[in-house]
């Protein structure tokens, strides 16, 4: 079969369907989301009657992941790192209750934060549940370790954990196919109490977990994930995880490194590997994207003992990602870089759409407001962040989904008056609607604006579990009927829309104003569609 | 052989459409290719870029190593200059002249126009004019592609079938004008190497 071209997302999505597994649940975040959408639009998932579409959030997510390897499937949950967030709970929990058809769950994280709030590396959550984490180093490893990550959590019985990060998720390379198997029939687990984390059932099954923990280490010795490549030249070892191995190989051009290696893909760490080459070096470099996981285990809290080199020690920069040149100076190569940017050049950061909803919303908003201080509008994360730019400049926020309400009324409690929460329509649906039964329960005085564009914009255009339903969710937590207005967030509008705001801001209790009217992207991407259809062309 | 390329221009303007051709292309001449891509965040007018990495041995790293590129291909003239410090010395810059301006503080032309031609590997054309006078306004990127092509180490012909098998499924009228915008690049470029 010839290679497929696969980003690293759509490799790991591939392997899923071949790897027969039965069904995805995911919420959409950058770089994760490519995964979900691939199996979404494969015409083979289709045929096989491969369940996926997008979830509420993270953890509902998880859970329906749980839920079907509960059922004997594989199933597999894919988010981006803050995700692992919002479904920890049930994630570190799954750790206890073990699977029963195989499960992944895959977290794409984001170091130097291209797309995201901050860099945490999901490593360490995989660690804090002790369950088996595996980190490719190419699309090709990424499809393959979804056939071994569905064989190994059915051999131990526990979730598997699949760290990526964006540079092998949104890179794209050759992927080999292997040969497609079957999906799993419904099969109970044999234990009927495996899953019921009463204090004394979770106690016996929390023990099985720290039984397990030496297999989980062995399972990574034979795996060939994890690898001890032996160098002539002692002064140093490298030990090098997920994309750190390739920088490190892009060093030597002609693929020959003098220096053992020890090349991990696949955790708990081998204490063979890391013992041999501990005592067969002088130092020891560790290369990995991310957090310092390894080498915090490595150098223990008191960092008696030989040399150990990489981020703690600023050998590699603390925060940001790895890159060639990076790794280049580590290992004391000559750093190579081109010209510097001329000076006409300025930035140019990502901006809203022209004819953007979200414009004329914060117009309006922004003139309401005018007679208050500034410093009270609380948003969230989705497309309407960039109103914390110029010209804008309408939004004091941005924590994490669905913070704006719930950050909204505790200002509103502290007595800063009027409060604003401006939120997206899908992370209202992640996150936003238990924070509206707080304000309701309290009878806080906020306004909520919730920026109803139909769609879940920022991420790519996914369908919003918010679509259709937001005035009955307010209506059916109790916000008071007088206090649910819908807008059209239009320039001809402003003046009414603005009038309206300013109303309600002046209200002293739960108001929840819906400015409606769809991204410009999807509406446009809805019309090439039926224009396609017409013509008889194909739509992918 | 190795071509180690950065594909540069904003939010919209579809510069994975050069990558993806080229990278047919590579892979039609059994070369081993690497792609990083932009995803997110810098898509709504922001700058964006692309690693594309072609070699006939095996690719390690996804990103280009600063100072090591063979290439800048770039669809807007300031952006062409945002990504110098990943350029090796011996590197061609290739960029279209059209500005893309969705900023109040774009520098003016003469400014940019002055770095450009301070570099004396570049080839610097109006893509977009050149497609405009070719009847297919929308083909600007295949003016840019052909304008690379020279300094790219895979003929000519094999790029060209890339761009016939991309556009095949939309008519033989469409593969015929970006054709026409991929030999206008390509003639410029020639006439304008040394
Ligand atoms: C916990 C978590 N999951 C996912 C994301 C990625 N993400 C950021 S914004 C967003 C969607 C926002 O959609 P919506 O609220 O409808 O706003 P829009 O972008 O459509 O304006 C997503 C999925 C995130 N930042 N945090
Ligand atoms: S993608 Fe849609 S919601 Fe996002 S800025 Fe553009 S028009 Fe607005």
């Amino acid at each position: 079969m010839q290679k497929l071209m696969l980003l690293g997302d759509e490799a790991i999505a591939q392997g899923a369907i071949d790897a027969g597994m039965s069904g995805i649940y995911a919420y959409p975040g950058t770089p994760s989301t490519e995964i979900t959408e691939f199996i979404i639009h494969s015409k083979e998932a289709q045929i096989r009657h491969i369940r996926s579409g997008w979830s509420a959030n993270e953890k509902t997510a998880m859970e329906s992941a749980l839920g079907m390897s509960y059922a004997g499937k594989r199933a597999m949950v894919c988010m981006k790192h803050v995700g692992l967030n919002v479904a920890a709970d049930a994630f570190v929990n799954s750790a206890i209750t073990g699977a029963n058809g195989g499960l992944i769950i895959v977290s794409a994280d984001d170091p130097s934060m291209h797309s995201s709030q901050n860099e945490q590396d999901s490593r360490f959550y995989g660690k804090f549940a002790m369950i088996p984490i595996l980190e490719p180093s190419n699309q090709q490893e990424a499809y393959d370790m979804v056939f071994y990550g569905f064989d190994l959590s059915e051999k131990l019985g526990l979730p598997v954990l699949m760290r990526i990060t964006t540079r092998l998720a949104h890179s794209r390379s050759g992927v080999q196919r292997l040969a497609s198997r079957e999906q799993n029939g419904v099969k109970l687990p044999k234990n009927p109490r495996q899953f019921i984390l009463l204090p004394a059932n979770a106690r016996r099954q929390y023990k099985s977990l720290l039984q397990k923990q030496d297999a989980m280490e062995e399972a990574g010795l034979n795996s060939g994930f994890n690898s001890y490549f032996d160098g002539p030249d002692k002064s140093m070892g490298i030990i090098t995880s997920g994309i750190g191995y390739n920088y490190l190989m892009e060093n030597y051009p002609d693929r020959i490194v003098p220096f053992p290696i020890v090349k991990i893909g696949q955790y708990p760490l081998p204490h063979s590997m890391i013992s041999q080459i501990y005592n067969d070096c002088n130092e020891l470099l560790i290369l990995e994207e991310g957090a310092p996981v390894i080498e915090e285990m490595l150098k223990g809290f008191l960092n008696l003992g030989k040399k150990v080199k990489g981020r703690l020690d600023n050998t590699i920069p603390r925060d940001g990602e790895l890159n060639p040149n990076i790794v280049a100076v580590a290992l004391g190569k000559v750093d190579t870089r081109g010209k510097e940017i001329p000076s006409v050049v300025v930035n140019r950061p990502p901006s809203l759409c022209k004819g953007c909803p979200h414009i004329y919303s914060y117009n309006a908003l922004n003139q309401a407001l005018d007679t208050w201080s500034k410093g009270r509008v609380f948003s969230d994360i989705g497309c309407y962040t960039l109103g914390a730019l110029d010209p804008f400049d309408a939004i004091n926020t941005c924590v994490d989904m669905g913070a704006s309400i719930t950050m909204a009324k505790g200002a509103a409690d502290a007595g800063l008056l009027p409060a604003v929460a401006v939120i997206g329509d899908s992370t209202f649906t992640h996150s936003g609607i238990t924070g509206l039964i707080d304000c309701v329960n309290d009878h806080s005085s906020i306004t909520i604006m919730i920026l109803d564009n139909a769609t879940t914009a920022m991420t790519g255009g996914q369908t919003s579990a918010a679509f259709g339903k937001i005035e009955d969710i307010c209506k059916g937590v109790g916000v008071h009927e007088d206090h649910i207005i819908v807008l059209n967030p239009s320039p001809k509008n402003h003046e009414e829309n603005m009038a309206i705001l300013k109303k309600e801001l002046e209200y002293k209790g739960v108001s929840v104003i819906i400015p409606r009217r769809e991204c410009i992207q999807t509406a446009m991407r809805t019309l090439k569609e039926s224009k396609k259809q017409k013509v008889g062309e194909p739509v992918n | 052989m190795k071509r180690d390329i950065i594909l540069a221009g904003v939010g919209g303007q579809g510069i994975l459409s050069i990558a993806a051709t080229i990278g047919m292309a590579a892979l039609g001449s059994g070369l081993h290719l690497k792609q990083a891509e932009v995803h997110g965040m810098s898509q709504r007018g922001g700058d964006v870029s692309s690693n594309l990495r072609i070699a006939d041995h095996e690719i390690a790293s996804d990103l280009i190593p600063f100072g090591q590129a063979d290439l800048i291909i770039s669809v807007e003239p300031m952006e062409s200059l945002r990504y110098l410090p990943l350029l090796s010395d011996s590197g061609w810059l290739i960029t279209n002249t059209k500005p893309y301006i969705n900023i109040s503080n774009y520098p003016s032309m003469d400014a940019l126009m002055k770095e450009i031609d301070s570099f004396e590997k570049h080839i610097a054309l109006n893509a977009d004019d050149i497609a405009k006078d070719l009847g297919t306004a929308r083909s600007a990127n295949m003016v840019i592609l052909g304008a690379a092509t020279p300094f790219l180490e895979i003929p000519h012909d094999k790029i060209a079938d890339a761009i016939r098998q991309i556009f095949t499924r939309k008519g033989a009228e469409v593969v015929k004008l970006n054709i026409d915008a991929f030999e206008a690049g390509y003639q410029f470029a020639i006439s304008h190497m040394n």
